[in-house]
């Protein structure tokens, strides 16, 4: 789903392929490479991505009659380059304009074309920066890093995709009309800079994470791309314990991406995973991580759900009952978070403790969030509790608001399974 | 970059001091300014006179309606300015926090739109 122009536009012919193969592989690796290095000489993330989209349409123009170049991403630089200042010279008018041209030209042609420097991070502290309204945050960053388009953005933050649109179109005018600098911060402002920006990268790998068969290649991506991200984090900031924690909660749900669907595509809930298809390495590299976390002795959001994800894959190696451990992760999460979809899985962490009676009435407190009357989950969550009390009917109409609200098939499948198990 | 930070606080606090606290007042704006000057961020600043001395003038259907008051009628209103050149927000904000006026109201900060920079939006 990455913003690649025309790349993912009409199918070409068999000629195509190739260059359309090429310029699909470096718009993954490279889109907000170039984004960053574009945006971060300019202060202008909108015409940076204008010129880049523009520069892939041209690729897929070139490239087919004369041959994928033999550096592309440079290609598509040096192309970028050049339609950002048309735009420029088309968008302004005045005096003043050689001398702005010129300025920007120097800005944007000011290395060599082998090596570009990677400003992702900056890009990424701008998109976080503490003058951007921080809802908007989050979706500025997987648009401008990732190329994620409006409207999946919109889908995965629950909002209509014009509203979107215009969000990221406002957090953009501000960054470039206010001076918001594509810079690092210092060690001082860094913690408190670090949280928005964590939170986007979380967001991000959960929207690869959506595509659990991994069949959608710019969605796995996606994941991939927030792990390298946090990865860079993690290196940049080795002493920042919750960089370390979501380094740890991503690896640890990767891990598990293997299992979770069946040789036929099917959905496989965790209780029921085969450990052997786990990635124990990066099971093993999240334990470590989460361990130094903890030496550093600043418990936060992200080391809790880390602690959660090694609790599930403990009781899962072992067969022990640690319910009344990750009960207590939850109640710690849910004190921090508020999240409503903390509370769904601290329910069911409930039932195993107390049972499903009770597991209902947690479950139906925070039924006053009007959102998840919408989210799937909690209708999921809901019916299966409601099968275990022995209330089959109702679990039965639970399932079908869930089936109806979920947009995996394999997902809807698994539940309508679970909702014809059920005794008449 | 330049930069307008506006200074809102409320007037009646500055007559609740004591003419020693004015003092201090005075020389902490004072040192401020001088801050800004060694800086070389300064460009200019000046404080305001009341909001009882405020005039509001507006032209309706092409004619002059002028009232008496300010603008927006708030508890914080606008006492005074300094116009800075700062490289980026970042660095504006920083001078914003040092600002006394931040101590005791709100300094917003805006980007000057200067006449030689993109008019596109």
């Amino acid at each position: 789903m990455l913003r690649t122009g025309s790349v993912n536009g009409e199918p070409g012919t068999e000629a195509d392929e190739p260059a359309r193969n090429t310029a699909e592989t470096v718009a993954r690796r490279s889109y907000g490479k170039l984004v960053a290095y574009l945006a971060a000489r300019t202060h202008d993330v909108a015409a940076a991505e204008d010129a880049l989209s523009e520069a892939f349409a041209s690729a897929l123009a070139d490239w087919p009659r004369h041959g994928c170049p033999a550096n592309p991403e440079a290609w598509l630089l040096t192309v970028a380059r050049r339609k950002f200042i048309d735009m420029t010279r088309r968008q302004r008018s005045g005096d003043f304009v050689d001398e702005d041209l010129n300025q920007i030209e120097a800005a944007i042609s000011a290395t060599t074309d082998t090596e570009i420097p990677d400003r992702r991070l900056a890009l990424l502290f701008a998109c976080a920066h503490p003058a951007i309204d921080a809802g908007i945050r989050a979706p500025l960053m997987l648009q401008a890093v990732l190329g994620l388009d409006a409207a999946a953005i919109a889908s995965a933050f629950l909002t209509a995709p014009a509203t979107m649109g215009q969000r990221l179109v406002r957090a953009k005018s501000k960054i470039r009309q206010a001076g918001i600098p594509f810079r690092i911060p210092d060690r001082a402002e860094m913690r408190d800079r670090l949280g928005t920006v964590l939170d986007a990268i979380y967001a991000a790998f959960t929207e690869g994470w959506v595509d659990a068969a991994g069949t959608d290649a710019a969605r796995r991506d996606l994941a991939e791309e927030a792990i390298f991200l946090c990865r860079l984090v993690t290196e940049l900031l080795p002493f920042e314990p919750e960089a370390l924690g979501l380094l740890a909660l991503i690896l640890y749900a990767e891990a598990r991406r293997p299992a979770r669907r069946g040789a036929g595509g099917e959905y496989i809930p965790l209780a029921e995973q085969n450990c052997a298809l786990w990635n124990w390495q990066g099971i093993d590299e999240a334990e470590d991580l989460l361990v130094r976390a903890s030496t550093l002795e600043a418990i936060g959001r992200y080391q809790l759900e880390a602690a959660l994800q090694s609790a599930h894959v403990e009781r899962r190696r072992t067969g022990c009952n640690n319910w009344d451990a990750v009960l207590q992760l939850y109640d710690a999460l849910l004190s921090r978070t508020h999240s409503p979809v903390v509370a769904i899985n601290r329910a069911l962490a409930i039932a195993e403790m107390h049972g499903a009676d009770i597991a209902l009435k947690a479950l139906e407190e925070i039924a006053a969030d009007k959102r998840l009357t919408e989210y799937q989950p909690w209708w999921a969550a809901r019916a299966e509790l409601l099968a275990r009390t022995g209330a089959h009917r109702q679990a039965r109409e639970a399932y079908e608001v869930a089936i109806g609200l979920e947009r995996d098939p394999s997902v809807r499948h698994f539940l309508a399974h679970r909702q014809s198990a059920l005794p008449l | 970059m330049q930069y307008l930070l506006m200074l809102y606080a409320d007037e009646s606090g500055w007559n609740r001091m004591s003419p020693v606290e004015q003092q201090q007042g005075y020389a902490a704006y004072m040192a401020y300014s001088e801050a800004l000057k060694s800086a070389g961020v300064y460009v200019g600043s000046n404080r305001l006179r009341p909001v009882s001395t405020a005039t509001t003038v507006r032209a309706t259907d092409g004619k002059s309606q002028v009232l008496d008051g300010p603008f927006v009628d708030s508890k914080e209103q606008l006492g005074g300015y300094y116009l800075i050149d700062a490289p980026d927000l970042d660095a504006a904000i920083s001078w914003a926090a040092r600002c006394p006026g931040a101590g005791h109201g709100t300094v917003e900060v805006r980007p000057v739109w200067e006449m030689s920079s993109p008019q596109y939006q």
